[in-house]
């Protein structure tokens, strides 16, 4: 490791380790904020618990699908708008605006259609993670370079062979930047419904522990959602970061 | 060479080339209305209205100065998060973006945060600030902040090598490098993180508002939806969407501008 | 083995015939724009013909018309004696302006590109690819990607997945126009030791002065947009040429001849372009 990321782990460790001494020496109080310590203690406690491991897999399963429907449905709509202008220019300021429609108002409208249970959940995660996939695949597909499918019209290849064999890889480093916001409204979308709606989850859970005022127990649960998220993130990250390395940031 | 260009397209159908849009948009605006009474058949009023209703839910809160007071509670605490958000982001932005070491040490770190979604922070903001104006604008801040660091780091990092030394071939001092030459040539990308930001703060301003205040358009909204009032929820979403629109169209026209000086 | 192409086709049988070639489009004005005015050229099989004229005379416009790309809204194409309609022909290879290498791909893999759409045999494949990155010199790099390499090393990437096809003709539309003047000589040289290899006939456009003058059997000299062939010079130069040629008093003849069409149709489109 060079000095760059010895500094990062740094930093990172000396912020941890501030707040805990904050915490130790009474200045954060633990109405507030416990200490990273506690935290961590907690967390552990609490994976041992079959009803803590039971609402993760529900999380888990329910931020899987959200993905997964946001992902492709989101690639399809953004091929399909890119490839008819005309919907295109209407639909997109739509998009553009989309961010500030609070999407949780729609949540009674969910549960009517598709009851109290995971699927409304499903319905509003995806309402959230689909417009970054859309916007990032319409934005892919403008720049592959039309010398790109002139190379592929000059090997005489049919449209599909084209689209599948060029335009798809040319796309996607912005295919992933797509996937990349997908996830992270995916959560985002899965855990509030879940914190606000008390279906079951780890957004539940959390707010359970928020209501009782059970401190411990739900930093100990945000700690497992931030460790989640944050490995999530990594490893996206680092499958973005090996392709600039073989594109050259193109 | 000389052979005069063929003779333009009749005036009809250049004409006819500028209405399209229009027609357009009145098509989509149609459809959406169509599919929107659509659902409200097999909705109905649990928490849902019609768009007829919605109008008439409109023009009454048009007219309600409790509408109005509140509309100003999210403007108040909306102008404070923007003014942390670019503010503070503009400085870290800056910082790090003028020290390549810091910049490079940073960049994982700030891709992390921003990332990350909030709401793992909002029951730390709760408790930190308490209820009130302060909180709110603390969601509306850590929403607003990332992208506005982030790009204004980048914009600084990316400005040309050529850029600075054309800087120091015409003996300019520092402080007119910055002013001159740094800043504008780093300005596009600046603006583009000021742009999200200010989006992104005005999403975290009303989300604040729902859990930790008792006023402006996010508390309105929460208080419609316990009351299960449709025609009041929809109302408010739709006014939240067109002011969206129009700060984001406005934003955007101005970035178009900058970006293709 | 080499690269020339199994093709019964011998040197001067004809190989590319146009006659007439027009082409018109509507800009997003809706206004007509004649980018060509009656283009008529006849290549033998193995000609090297390079076609120079001002900024925005039609050249790409002429070479994606000859490449099949586009179908030209008037006139006659015949490749090898088979009119071409907007398809492109089987035997044509392109070499563009941009880079067209693929990032995602590795060297290798990208000089592959084409044999594997034809579904050629393996070895075939590996023979063939192999050969080539040997001849372009860039057989060091096989395993590297296009993002590593610079611009010049890259253009090599893209002719050799051309060149590997066997292609009977090969149209290079301004391939060296990102790199420098030294660079583009030592080029110039593989280009002509690629072309006497493969038998093929070459198509170059260029806006050099040096390298038509250089590389070329003949030359078609282009007027301003609406194109069409002011002028045809013969270089008469022999077939084992190389750069060194520049030196010789028939190329500054030839320079000469050249400028003095295309100084008065390059001024007005500079003009022209700041209207």
């Amino acid at each position: 490791m060079n000095a760059v990321a010895w500094t990062r782990v740094a930093v990172i460790v000396g912020f941890v380790a501030l707040i805990e001494a904050l915490c130790r020496f009474g200045a954060i109080k633990p109405f507030t904020l416990i200490a990273p310590s506690a935290m961590a203690v907690s967390l552990v406690a609490l994976l041992q618990k079959p009803d803590v491991r039971a609402d993760l897999l529900f999380t888990g399963v329910n931020v899987a699908i959200t993905v997964a429907i946001s992902v492709a449905g989101g690639f399809a709509a953004g091929v399909l708008l890119h490839r008819f202008a005309r919907a295109r220019r209407v639909v997109s300021p739509l998009l553009a605006a989309s961010y500030a429609v609070p999407m949780f108002v729609f949540y009674p409208v969910m549960i009517v259609l598709f009851g109290l249970g995971r699927w409304s959940l499903i319905a509003i995660g995806v309402m959230l993670g689909i417009v970054g996939m859309i916007v990032n695949t319409i934005d892919g597909l403008d720049r592959v370079p039309r010398v790109y499918t002139k190379t592929a019209a000059m090997q005489r290849m049919s449209p599909l062979a084209t689209t599948l064999l060029v335009v798809l890889p040319a796309a996607t480093p912005h295919l992933v930047t797509g996937v990349k916001l997908a996830v992270t409204y995916s959560i985002t979308g899965v855990i509030a419904g879940e914190f606000i709606l008390s279906v079951a989850g780890l957004g539940r859970a959390i707010a359970l522990a928020y209501n009782n005022l059970d401190n411990a127990a739900m930093y100990g649960l945000l700690l497992v959602l931030l460790i989640a998220t944050t490995a999530i993130n990594v490893a996206i990250h680092a499958w973005e970061s090996r392709m600039h390395r073989i594109w050259g940031q193109a | 060479m000389g052979k005069p260009d063929a003779p333009d397209l009749g005036a009809g159908v250049i004409a006819a080339r500028r209405w399209m849009p229009l027609v357009d948009s009145a098509i989509f605006v149609l459809l959406i209305l169509v599919g929107w009474q659509l659902l409200f058949v097999r909705v109905g009023n649990d928490g849902f209205a019609s768009p007829g209703e919605t109008i008439g839910r409109l023009a009454t809160l048009a007219f309600n100065a409790g509408f109005w007071n509140n509309v100003e509670a999210t403007a108040v605490a909306f102008a404070w998060a923007c003014v942390f958000a670019i503010g503070g982001g503009l400085v870290v932005g800056l910082l790090l973006g003028a020290s390549r070491f810091a910049g490079e040490v940073a960049d994982p770190i700030l891709n992390a945060l921003a990332s990350l979604p909030k709401i793992t922070l909002y029951p730390v903001i709760l408790l930190f600030f308490g209820l009130g104006l302060q909180a709110k604008v603390a969601f509306g801040t850590i929403h607003g902040i990332f992208p506005v660091i982030i790009m204004t780091m980048n914009g600084v990092r990316t400005i040309k090598p050529v850029v600075r030394k054309t800087a120091r071939v015409l003996r300019l001092s520092l402080w007119e490098t910055m002013r001159t030459v740094l800043l504008p040539a780093a300005l596009p990308e600046i603006f583009s993180g000021v742009r999200v930001g200010i989006a992104l703060a005005l999403l975290g301003t009303l989300i604040g508002e729902l859990f930790a205040s008792d006023r402006g358009i996010g508390f309105l909204l929460m208080s419609y939806v316990n009351r299960q009032d449709g025609a009041g929820v929809i109302a408010l979403t739709v006014v939240l969407f067109a002011v969206a629109v129009t700060i984001g169209s406005a934003l955007l026209a101005l970035d178009a501008r900058l970006h293709h000086r | 083995m080499n690269l020339a192409s199994p093709s019964p086709a011998a040197l001067g049988q004809p190989a590319l015939v146009a006659s007439g070639i027009a082409h018109e489009f509507r800009d997003r004005n809706g206004r007509t724009v004649r980018a060509l005015d009656g283009i008529d050229v006849a290549l033998q099989r193995g000609d090297f013909f390079s076609v120079i004229g001002p900024s925005g005379c039609g050249k790409s416009t002429l070479m994606e018309i000859l490449a099949g790309l586009v179908a030209p809204t008037e006139g006659r194409l015949e490749f090898e004696g088979v009119p071409v309609a907007g398809r492109v022909p089987d035997g044509i290879g392109v070499v563009f302006q941009e880079d067209a290498s693929f990032p995602w791909l590795t060297v290798a893999d990208n000089v592959a590109f084409g044999l594997r759409r034809a579904r050629a045999a393996p070895d075939e494949i590996a023979r063939r690819v192999d050969y080539a990155l040997r001849f372009m010199g860039l057989r060091d790099f096989a395993k590297h990607h296009p993002a590593q390499l610079s611009g010049g090393m890259r253009q090599r990437v893209c002719i050799a997945r051309t060149l590997v096809q066997q292609p009977r003709l090969i149209l290079m539309d301004e391939p060296f126009a990102a790199l420098d003047q030294q660079t583009r000589l030592v080029m110039g040289d593989e280009l002509l030791r690629l072309w006497r290899e493969t038998g093929a006939t070459v198509v170059l456009i260029t806006h050099s002065l040096d390298e038509a003058a250089m590389l070329s059997d003949r030359i078609g000299v282009m007027s301003g947009r609406p194109g069409r062939f002011i002028e045809t010079l013969d270089t008469g130069h022999p077939r084992d040429r190389d750069s060194r040629i520049l030196g010789d008093p028939r190329c500054a003849e030839l320079t000469a001849a050249m400028w003095a069409h295309l100084r008065d149709s390059s001024l007005h489109a500079i003009e022209a372009a700041n209207a």
